[in-house]
């Protein structure tokens, strides 16, 4: 069992095989990205049903919390890409964890953004300096600060080094994310899914939302691997695998 | 489904504004972050049919 995972990880390391098995990968989670999404938008926005004290802002639901998950389940990927690069010297593990800050950037900005757009009618404010909100914009800095640190070196492995250095102490802040509305006061409510509780709404409401955030999974995984695939092209343009590919077009 | 009519759903009870905002924006950022790197690949495809034409030239 073990020495089939370290055969399948050393395998995973050779950006031949990495561009060959997610090229077959792609069509199959872009296909469920598309099914999940579209589903899950039209029984969110039109078949659940509306929230008593909140009314129909509350479907913004049902992207702000897929959009939350993901920029932190992004971030803490980075991280984990970016620090088997540093120890094993991974080169696909260094295209992985940069391909991760863009989308994980994105999906920062949409959750602060959705929020934003909801806090509005539900609390009254666009914006409060609340711990929850603070640490998820300071997520997005760090996400910044990654991407800067990306292309900010000649040598791509110094590029890698250093971004993959602050995403793991950047790291730090996904615990105070996730306990910010336990430790601190707060409007923010707390967690709709935990793994221990049942949800507290009722299945007709968490049900599209499960939908959503799986398909926003399929979709962050989707567009990582056509990035990473980028990457690999770009880095090995000068291996003859890559020539025949780019030259087959 | 949720509402009676579809002038009522685009409206959400008054929210239609907050709503649709939300989901706009959202889905313009997922399709640019699609269209991105298919079109990063595109690029490098060009830049590489130019470089082999520039070599076959040279031969």
């Amino acid at each position: 069992m073990f020495d089939k995972f370290v055969a399948w990880f050393h395998r995973m390391g050779s950006p031949k095989w990495f561009y060959e098995i997610t090229g077959r990968w792609i069509p199959w989670f872009g296909a469920a990205a598309v099914i999940f999404l579209l589903v899950g938008t039209v029984w969110g926005l039109a078949f659940a049903p509306q929230d008593y004290q909140q009314g129909n802002s509350f479907r913004i639901i049902y992207i702000h919390v897929p959009a939350a998950i993901l920029a932190q389940s992004i971030f803490f990927a980075m991280a984990i890409a970016g620090g088997i690069g540093l120890i094993w010297k991974m080169k696909v593990a260094d295209m992985v964890a940069r391909s991760c800050a863009p989308i994980g950037a994105t999906m920062t900005f949409v959750a602060l953004f959705t929020g934003a757009v909801w806090g509005k009618p539900t609390w009254g404010a666009w914006w409060v300096w609340d711990a929850r909100l603070t640490s998820m914009l300071i997520l997005l800095f760090l996400y910044f600060g990654v991407i800067a640190l990306q292309s900010a070196f000649d040598s791509k492995q110094s590029a890698a080094r250093a971004s993959a250095i602050l995403s793991l102490v950047g790291v730090v802040n996904i615990p105070i994310i996730k306990y910010s509305v336990e430790w601190w006061n707060t409007l923010h409510q707390p967690a709709t899914f935990t793994l221990t509780e049942k949800p507290a709404m009722p299945v007709e409401m968490w049900l599209p939302l499960l939908v959503m955030v799986i398909g926003f999974y399929c979709f962050f995984a989707t567009v990582l691997m056509m990035r990473t695939r980028n990457e690999i092209l770009e880095r090995e343009k000068r291996t003859q695998w890559v020539q025949g590919l780019l030259s087959k077009k | 489904m949720h509402f009676d009519s579809f002038a009522d759903f685009i409206n959400m009870g008054g929210h239609g504004l907050y709503v649709w905002l939300a989901y706009g924006l959202t889905a313009t950022l997922l399709v640019i972050n699609f269209v991105l790197p298919v079109m990063h690949k595109r690029q490098l495809q060009k830049e590489q049919a130019r470089k082999l034409r520039r070599e076959q030239q040279t031969q």
